[in-house]
């Protein structure tokens, strides 16, 4: 890359953020960070601050020439108004300030989520974000976030919104570190058969994907992409080799899943209306992901991107599990 | 009694499947109309004038909505056509005009109509229920402008002898009709119930629209008044000028039927054919009188229409290789000829072994026998042309049966009894044969489900059976009849490119279908078969597998049959193999896997003296199911001098292919099933695939492309009888028959099988084919066997893998240590396996035990996958 493109990346202190802005400076893009704590990335310069005030981040945007905007709530639970803050209007004070500053490109990280209102998804494309419709506070700031984002793409402003659905890999707090304390804890029932087929994105391809995302055709742009890595697996199957490899036992105890479905509604009451710290055992969100298919075409954004998956889920497992013995040696 | 009298209005918005474009209202001296016209669609979204016009005329009770699919296929079609779809005059949401139309009072309005709506030609009549009759008075009053007929489910005369159908029965009848049609919606209701599957609801619910009330209902009465039910009808005269005028309009017809119609059943159908000899015809067996509604029948008649008005009609496509001719005037030696020819021969034709009595029948005696038979279902009314249905067990009756029906002319219609009883009626209704002969319990069958009016018993019945059965003759006394008219009947050779046999397919790739041999492409057969295994006049076969032993007296050789129960082909021994050899020093054997599989089974008891007759024999041809190469292996122990063959082909085309146990053996693995080179007249062409797993190459013999096997060859079959627009898609490569196979051709010209393409997995990176990677799974342990499908959208599906287990486990995923067996084998395959499942058992069709059903297996695992 050359020494003139300058990216900013929002929200690099996060597993995904951070591996991506650490391979954009391998690459040999100028990064500069913005996030409230240190991106922890050799040769970025942090900016930190947060992505709601305006002055943080009209000063972090200034002199780039790309933005790839990761920076979001990816909560399960919390209060619907924190999500918004954070996801909605820190997106529309990034975009106007990116705007201002002369901004090529701009990456709008989002997830396929926003599209989903239920339902199996069994080799579907990406969809337009239905704000109104998606399930839960995160789903509904992220699709608004997007479509505020897509909406700006025009000429001399190039948007595109990228979608990698559940990204994991070694030091991953979000998935594999819940499974693996839930394993741990006898917390992680199998729901229904546990056979539908669950896409899921190392996070090396995603990282591979983002990289790619701001390099794309110009044609590319003004859409949405879903990024996985094109392997499905039954829920069961895939619960078991990250229990594996992350050193918990596996988990055999089935629950209903329309039982896990109805129980999952009522603790996101319980949790929404008392002041219960933490995260509810199980939340109607993620036993819908855990009991129905999600998966995705891959060929528009394989195209589109110019990008495929490097590496396979059966090796992103082995590096899982080599992560966890080294880990678990130091 | 008060009418609500009430002028044409729009259809209104939001019926499904019905673009409000369409809808139009147009005012005539006769009456207002409504129709459905796609011409000012046509006129915004299409540069190409139309090719002509469809001008479709519904029955009673629907409405112009009923051609709504072929509105929308004539806008959208490459070469779109204008479609006017009439509602007539108190039907639909056309005007109440408060009285009665007659047949001759709306073939004169429509006359009117298509006058005011500017319709020029060339124009094609399209026409349903008493619609039918309507739409062929404009057809016989316009020849000028008239193109095409096109009838679905109707009739334009109620055949001799035959009384009203008796679903109409209770309409007509005076009493009752007012009730049943205009003051209850019972005709209307009853009319929707006929779909098959049932109707959704909304689409119901559209047909019941015009007719909410009783005052809009009164047309649907008068229309089932004006049913000529005797020649004293008012309606009776316009319906006999029209009927005796269709035969004259000599334009291009297509009868689309609904076989299930309890109104306009075959009869009707065949009363239309008589009228319409030339018309194409497609008759649905699962389809009722709504046939339009039951299948896609739409794009049929746009296929059709292609066909017959296209810029290709009549002219081959652009093609890589020139399509070859297989047949033009090339001289053509009838079946029979040998027949006739050694009619002076007591030379054995056919020898049939059982226990320990021989029969012999003679060339002489064959030929007389034959020629008596041929003679005597002429003189019991069976004509040149016509149909009957031989449901005779293989053996010397069939044979002298089969070839008298060719003698004659007559084309014979063979079904496999193994088709199951319902599977086989449906195959012989669809024939429509004029005489069955059978064994007592296939007349039964014939007598209970009217497969055809002359029976005709090949064995002695009791008289009480006989006279309860209404059998016309015996085969003896058929043979009587035919000595007795003796050479004042005389016999003709029926042309080369007259229809010969009407094979029917075994049903285990879908309902079973009719494929229409003419004289020229069985002797092509004949000929191919003897010129790829060596058969020639004297040299004697044995013939295990029954089929064959009908061809010995095409091809001039005596065959022999071993003693077994050739219905149950494993009963043959290896004792009574090495007997059938000797008994005729027979070098060329054929035999059906099964039937090898019991001649191992008893090698054990063989004598020196029987091992060294089997020693003799050169030539081993097995068909009629796969063969498993351990099986050839096996038997060449027992057969160390023969070559093994195994032919590839299928009802359509037989043989195509053939390959023997060597070339397999050297061949060695590959990605499917060696089936070796073309037989001699026959040729093998891939239609590769494109990226979304569709074989829309065209023909070619490129090496290594994978796509959907073509073959061709002067024994292709002529037709699919009676389904014209399955033949149609079958040969839309001029010259080529689409198998439904897929595979590739090797470097040495080798074909190779690899599944079925409607059972290729269509992933994001590239097709699979079934074969190579269920053998590969089917090799690891505790695997019985397996099958591969895919689950999720063609082009983006996911590969999944079923198992067999050989210990019984329940339905769903496999266990850890399988899903990682079957991932490490099936890694060269270079797509991912999203999952690896179990069942107690796989799916197979009823009829082989042997074919597994990947569509259940794909759509089961798609819903635990879900």
């Amino acid at each position: 890359m050359t020494g003139t493109a300058t990216v900013l990346v929002t929200g690099a202190s996060g597993m995904l953020g951070r591996a991506v802005a650490q391979r954009l400076v391998d690459d040999g893009w100028d990064v500069r960070t913005l996030q409230r704590r240190p991106s922890g990335v050799d040769g970025a310069r942090d900016r930190l601050g947060s992505i709601t005030d305006q002055a943080d981040v009209e000063r972090a945007v200034d002199g780039a020439t790309h933005v790839l905007h990761l920076a979001a709530k990816v909560d399960i639970v919390g209060p619907p108004e924190q999500y918004r803050q954070v996801n909605v209007e820190g997106t529309r004070t990034l975009l106007a300030a990116a705007r201002t500053a002369d901004v090529a490109r701009f990456v709008q990280v989002s997830s396929p989520s926003v599209a989903h209102v239920g339902g199996s998804l069994v080799g579907v494309g990406a969809g337009p974000a239905q704000p109104e419709l998606a399930r839960g506070p995160y789903a509904r700031t992220k699709a608004a976030a997007e479509v505020l984002a897509l909406a700006a793409d025009e000429p001399g402003f190039r948007v595109l919104a990228v979608r990698p659905h559940v990204v994991w890999g070694p030091g991953d707090t979000q998935l594999v570190g819940r499974i693996v304390d839930r394993a741990r804890a006898g917390r992680l029932p199998l729901l229904g058969s546990a056979a539908p087929l669950i896409d899921t994105t190392y996070v090396d391809n995603a990282v591979d994907a983002l990289a790619a995302a701001l390099v794309a055709d110009e044609s590319s742009f003004g859409e949405a992409y879903v990024v996985t890595n094109g392997e499905p697996r039954p829920v069961a199957e895939l619960l078991e080799a990250i229990c594996t490899a992350g050193g918990a036992p596996v988990p055999t105890r089935h629950v209903p899943a329309r039982l896990a479905r109805g129980l999952g509604g009522v603790l996101d009451e319980v949790w929404a209306r008392l002041p219960l710290r933490g995260e509810p055992p199980l939340t109607r969100f993620v036993a819908e992901q855990l009991s129905t298919a999600h998966w995705f075409d891959q060929r528009r954004t394989r195209a589109a991107l110019g990008w495929s998956p490097r590496v396979s889920l059966d090796e992103g497992i082995a590096r899982l599990a080599a992560h966890t013995r080294v880990h678990a040696r130091g | 009694m008060t009418i609500a009298l009430a002028s044409a209005s729009l259809a209104p918005s939001g019926l499904p499947g019905l673009d409000p474009a369409w809808s139009r209202v147009v005012r005539t001296p006769v009456g207002a109309w409504h129709v459905l016209d796609n011409q000012a669609v046509l006129t915004t979204t299409s540069d190409d004038a139309p090719v002509g016009t469809l001008l479709c005329v519904h029955g009673n009770p629907t409405w112009s909505y009923l051609f709504r699919s072929l509105v929308a296929a004539g806008t959208r079609a490459q070469r779109p056509w204008r479609v006017v779809a009439v509602d007539q005059l108190g039907m639909g949401y056309s005007e109440r005009t408060g009285r009665m139309h007659t047949l001759g009072d709306r073939v004169a309005e429509l006359a009117v109509l298509t006058e005011a709506l500017g319709v020029t030609g060339p124009v094609v009549t399209v026409g349903h229920d008493w619609g039918g009759s309507i739409s062929l008075g404009w057809a016989v009053d316009h020849p000028d402008l008239l193109a095409g007929v096109v009838l679905l489910n109707t009739a334009v005369h109620q055949p001799e002898g035959s009384e009203l159908p008796a679903a109409l029965r209770p309409a007509v009848a005076r009493p009752l009709r007012h009730g049943a049609t205009v003051s209850t919606t019972a005709f209307l209701d009853t009319t929707l119930a006929l779909a098959h599957p049932r109707l959704p609801r909304d689409v119901r619910s559209a047909y019941r629209a015009p007719y909410r009330v009783a005052a809009r209902r009164a047309a649907i009465g008068d229309f089932v008044a004006d049913i000529p039910i005797d020649d004293e009808h008012v309606s009776h005269a316009e319906l006999e000028r029209i009927a005796e005028g269709v035969r004259d309009v000599g334009v291009p017809a297509l009868l689309a039927w609904g076989a299930r119609d309890p109104v306009f059943s075959d009869r009707y159908l065949r009363d239309l054919r008589e009228r319409l000899p030339h018309a194409d015809v497609h008759r649905y067996p699962d389809a009722g009188h709504l046939v339009i509604e039951d299948h896609d029948v739409a794009a049929g008649v746009m296929s059709w229409l292609d066909e017959h008005f296209g810029p290709a009609s009549g002219v081959p496509s652009a093609s890589p290789e020139p399509p070859v001719t297989d047949t033009v005037d090339q001289p053509c030696r009838p079946l029979g000829a040998t027949l006739v020819e050694r009619a002076e021969d007591d030379g054995a034709a056919l020898v049939e072994l059982r226990g320990e009595t021989t029969r012999t029948v003679s060339w002489r005696l064959l030929a007389r026998r034959t020629e008596q038979l041929a003679r005597g279902l002429a003189s019991i009314g069976v004509r040149p042309g016509d149909r009957v249905a031989v449901l005779v067990p293989p053996g010397a009756d069939l044979t002298a049966v089969l070839y008298a029906c060719l003698r004659l002319g007559a084309v014979v219609v063979v079904a496999d009894a193994g088709l199951g009883v319902r599977a086989l009626s449906r195959a012989v209704r669809a024939a429509d044969p004029v005489a069955v002969v059978g064994i007592e319990r296939a007349l039964m069958a014939a007598r209970a489900m009217r497969w055809a009016p002359t029976l005709v018993a090949a064995g002695p019945l009791h008289r009480r059976t006989r006279s309860a059965l209404g059998v016309r003759a015996t085969l003896v006394e058929l043979a009587e009849l035919g000595e007795q008219a003796g050479e004042r009947s005389e016999l003709v050779w029926p042309s080369p490119d007259a229809d010969a046999a009407v094979l029917f397919t075994s049903g285990s790739t879908g309902p079973a279908k009719g494929v229409v041999y003419t004289h020229r492409g069985l002797a092509a057969m004949r000929d191919a078969v003897a010129t790829t295994y060596g058969i020639a006049a004297d040299r004697p076969f044995v013939a295990a597998f029954a089929p064959f032993a009908l061809l010995g007296p095409a091809l001039g050789a005596t065959s022999v049959s071993p003693d077994m129960d050739v219905t149950a082909p494993r009963t043959l021994t290896a004792g009574a193999l090495a007997a059938a050899v000797r008994a005729v020093d027979g070098s060329v054997v054929f035999a059906s896997p099964a039937a090898l599989g019991g001649v191992l089974a008893t090698a054990d008891a063989l004598t020196p003296d029987e091992r060294s007759a089997l020693a003799g024999v050169r030539t081993l041809l097995s068909a009629g199911a796969p063969v498993p190469t351990g099986l050839l292996v096996a038997v060449h122990e027992l057969l160390p001098a023969a070559s093994l063959h195994t032919p590839y082909g299928m009802t359509e085309m037989l043989p195509v292919t053939d390959v023997d146990l060597d070339e397999v053996l050297a061949a060695g693995d590959g990605p499917g099933v060696c089936v070796g080179r073309p037989v001699a007249g026959a040729r093998v062409a891939i239609s590769a695939l494109d990226a979304e797993g569709e074989a829309n190459g065209l023909p070619s013999t490129e090496p290594g492309v994978v796509g959907e096997v073509l073959v061709g060859g002067a024994h292709l079959k002529d037709r699919y009888d009676g389904l014209w627009f399955t033949h149609a898609a079958s040969v839309r490569d001029v010259g080529w028959h689409r198998t439904g196979d897929v595979g590739r051709l090797d470097d040495a010209g080798r074909l190779w099988v690899e599944g079925r393409l409607a059972h290729v997995v269509r992933t994001d990176r590239g097709v699979v084919t079934p074969v190579l990677p269920e053998r590969l799974v089917d090799a690891l342990p505790h695997v019985v066997r397996s099958a591969v499908v895919g689950v999720g959208p063609a082009g983006t599906q996911q590969l999944v893998v079923v198992v067999e287990p050989d210990e019984r486990r329940k339905p769903g995923l496999a266990d850890a240590t399988t899903v990682a067996a079957v991932r490490a084998v099936l890694a060269p395959l270079g797509v991912p396996v999203a999952a690896v499942l179990v069942v107690p058992e796989l799916p197979t069709d009823l009829r082989h035990n042997s074919k597994i059903d990947r569509t259940a297996l794909a759509a089961w695992a798609q819903d635990v996958l879900g």
